[in-house]
Order: C-alpha cells, then structure tokens, then sequence
C-alpha cells in the first residue's frame, strides 16, 4: 500500500464526498473455532461477545494482565463456535501466539488465516451504491456493524462487512488473494472510488479520532485511558487485564487521550512534546493538518488537570513554542 | 522543459536559485513542490541571517512530511517572501515566481560552480 496515489488531501476529501478505495490486504485475520469458541472469546476480550449474532460484529481489543493493550480488534461472529478477527498486520503474530497460549483449558483452535485474505476498503458516502451495483443480493442495506459472510461481488465471493477506520459510512471487503485484483478492478469500473494511500488512511482515521495502535495505543497504555472505556465490559465476567481496569477505575484516571487544535499555522506532529508551565507533560501521539477541516490537530495524553476543554498547553515544534487547545472529539463525525 | 527554466541554476536536493548581479532568489522545483504534496506551512529565516551553502536555512511542510530546506549558497538573507505565511500554497502553484522564498546576498560567488544546469538537473531527477 502506498503513501499516496494521485494526492494524499485529494484523496482524503474523495472519501469525506463521494467514495475511496484501500487495499488493506496487509491486515491480519485469525480464525477461533471450536464448543468453547464463546467462552474463550469471552475471557480474552475486553467487550462483551455476548451480545453478538451470528453476522454481527464488534470492535474489542486484546488486554494484558495490567489492562495494557495487547492489540484492538474487530470481532465477528459467524456461529456460537466460530469467530472470525480482524487484526492489526504488526501484530498478527504476536497476537496469535498470545491467543494460543490463553487457550489452555478451552476446547478451541486459534488458526492464523491472514495468507487466506485480502481486504479491500470502500468508504465514502457513494460506498453503498458501489458494493450493491455489484451484488444480487441487498447489501446497501446491511447494518453497521453487520456482514455477510457468503457475498459475491462481480463473481468473487466475499465477506462484507459495514465497518471502516475513516469515520464514513462504507464496507471492508475480505476475498481470497488471488480474486482482489478482479474485486479492485470491478470496484473500479462500477463507480470509480479513488485509489487511497495510507497517508489518506492516517489523516481520516485521525480526524475521526479512531485510535492507531503504536500511536494511541499500545502495552503502556489501558482502554480507560484511551478513551475507549465503552469497549470495556466489566460487569460481563471475568476477562484477560479486568481486574487492573477495576484497580484503576476505582483509583481514578491520572492521564487520558485528549484532542487539541492548534492556534497556529504550524502543524504539530506525532512525537512533538507538549509542555506547561516549563515541564514536558506529555508527547502527541498523533498529529497531522486536517484536510477537511483545515486546520492543524492532534491528539495526545495529558495529565488529568491539563484535559479540560479549552485548557491551553503549548507544543514545542522542532525548537519553537506553539498554542494549543484541548476540544472536544472526535475533530470530525459524518452527518448522520 | 518548462518545469525547469533555463535561467536558473538547481541543487541535488531540490532547490533553484536565480542569480542577479551578487544576489540570487531562492525556492524549490517543481519537483520536490510534486513530490510534496499541497504545502500547508514554510518556515524562512529572518532577513540579516546568514546561511551556508548545503545546510538547512528552513523547512517546508506539506500534509504528510516536513522536508528541510538546503541553501544552494552561503551568504546574508537580504529579502524574505513574506506572502508564503498566511499563503504557503503560492509554493505548489507557483514555484519560481510567487512562491520563491529568500534573496541571499552571496559572500562567495564561485559557489555557483557547483550548482546545476537546467539540463543536469532534469536530468538527474530522470535517474531517481
């Protein structure tokens, strides 16, 4: 995948207006089958697979013994004894080795399929349209959050879910390897979407304020920190890292994930050092212009005093003293 | 090729500068403008700086990337182009003209040896 094909802002706003596509093919998957597939699910994820149908998924993560994340994730249930994860590409081994080693005592089989996948991404508000003119079969009117997992597109059979990381409506598409050239290409003739890079990828997951693991997230950080308390299910029973959120929440956040807006023309980017009152108080995690609001955001951990919005703190780009003000996220959602 | 004016003069990394007399206007190809993307921010010395020929005297940042900028020669800032603060786009549409950036007062003329012709940098950007 590269950074860009005809031009990251072009890109972006393609997507922000009418339709892009991503080949995300670099994107693990791992496959849990067996009786225990619910309750080992269960026990190594933060979010309550319970309330899963079959066709349904959910966006969870993977916590360690300090509630640290391992990974974040994209559960889908195809049955009671199959569920099917979307991974991050870095992280896939580790992940599948860290599952494996959970699965002790639980009558399943952790099989990393991620060589069996190619996935594609149409996201835009003309998304829709595009992945119906290609299937029999009603799709556009798929739920968020909800997949097929026995769609053809143009002939390929494909899974289809309603999910994405750019804050638009639009589909993740997993297909066999050798049939994404032919979906891509279908995908292409039916409504031309932009081809978009991961720099696109970067700047609207970022203004849609959807988390980047080494970024955002990482075995330093918790859920509660991140913002992400809502995946953390802690009255489902017990989970892999919930009894260091319980500690935690009981004890009060001394940091959280903020977002900030720059009050100046100099973009403030991932690593650049926040500081008040002559101390560093903490680092960006991600940073970056926002093509469609044009103007320069970021987001970053504070401590707890400085997270208020309108608090203002100063970022040190390369020597030079910036303001900065903490506002409310996400930058950007879509018009419902 | 009009993406590469004979009157001016080009380094490896990207810069040109147009030499009159003693002093010479300075700003970037548009190649590296290209390869950029749509620049949002250009950091530029203050006039009376002095700058020295292949180091930094200032960045350019488009959506993606900060790329440092390289003096072509060494000597006085002597003008700066003001405008690309509150419109640092003039840098993408226009180059050579509206987006140039300093005017250096040159402390060393025969630097200029080592710059590149239109043809040699054309040319060397083909290789890349």
């Amino acid at each position: 995948m590269p950074v860009e094909y005809g031009g990251l802002v072009a890109e972006h706003l393609a997507v922000r207006t009418a339709a892009g596509i991503f080949d995300v093919s670099h994107m693990g998957e791992i496959l849990v089958r067996g009786r225990d597939a619910l309750k080992f699910i269960q026990r190594v994820t933060c979010n309550d697979a319970a309330r899963l149908t079959d066709g349904q998924a959910q966006y969870s993560a993977l916590l360690t013994e300090r509630g640290t994340f391992v990974d974040d994730i994209l559960v889908h249930r195809f049955a009671e004894d199959a569920y099917f994860l979307c991974v991050n590409a870095a992280n896939a081994d580790k992940d599948a080795a860290w599952l494996a080693r959970h699965a002790a005592g639980f009558d399943v089989e952790v099989c990393d399929v991620s060589a069996d996948y190619a996935q594609l991404a149409v996201q835009g508000p003309r998304a829709a349209a595009i992945v119906q003119s290609l299937a029999a079969e009603d799709l556009a009117g798929l739920g968020y959050y909800r997949f097929r997992r026995d769609a053809v597109l143009a002939g390929v059979p494909t899974l289809v879910a309603r999910t994405g990381y750019t804050g638009e409506d639009g589909f993740e598409l997993y297909c066999a390897p050798d049939d994404a050239e032919r979906l891509w290409t279908a995908l292409a003739e039916a409504g031309h979407p932009t081809p978009c890079g991961l720099g696109a990828r970067n700047t609207l997951r970022l203004e849609a304020k959807l988390a980047l693991y080494g970024h955002e997230i990482d075995d330093a950080v918790t859920p509660l920190e991140a913002g992400l308390g809502w995946i953390c299910k802690l009255d489902k029973g017990d989970f892999v890292g919930r009894d260091a959120l319980l500690r935690q929440k009981a004890a009060g956040l001394t940091r959280k994930l903020v977002g900030f807006e720059v009050e100046d023309r100099v973009p403030i980017r991932d690593g650049y050092p926040l500081v008040a009152d002559g101390r560093e108080i903490g680092r960006v995690t991600s940073g970056s212009p926002s093509p469609f609001l044009k103007k320069n955001i970021g987001l970053a951990y504070l401590p707890i005093d400085k997270t208020a919005v309108g608090t203002r703190v100063l970022a040190v780009a390369r020597g030079r003293e910036v303001p900065c003000r903490i506002v409310p996220t996400p930058f950007y959602a879509r018009p419902k | 090729m009009a993406n590469y004016p004979d009157d001016l003069q080009y380094t490896k990394d990207h810069e040109w500068i147009r030499i009159t007399g003693d002093s010479g206007r300075v700003g970037i190809t548009f190649y590296a403008q290209d390869s950029l993307g749509d620049v949002v921010y250009v950091d530029l010395p203050k006039i009376g700086a002095m700058v020295k020929a292949n180091e930094p005297f200032g960045s350019v940042e488009s959506v993606k990337a900060v790329s440092e900028l390289f003096s072509p020669v060494s000597g006085e800032v002597i003008e700066v182009n003001a405008k690309l603060a509150d419109a640092p786009e003039l840098v993408n549409t226009s180059p050579y003209d509206d987006g140039w950036m300093i005017v250096i007062k040159l402390s060393n003329l025969s630097e200029t040896d080592a710059l590149l012709s239109a043809a040699e940098y054309e040319d060397f950007i083909n290789e890349k």
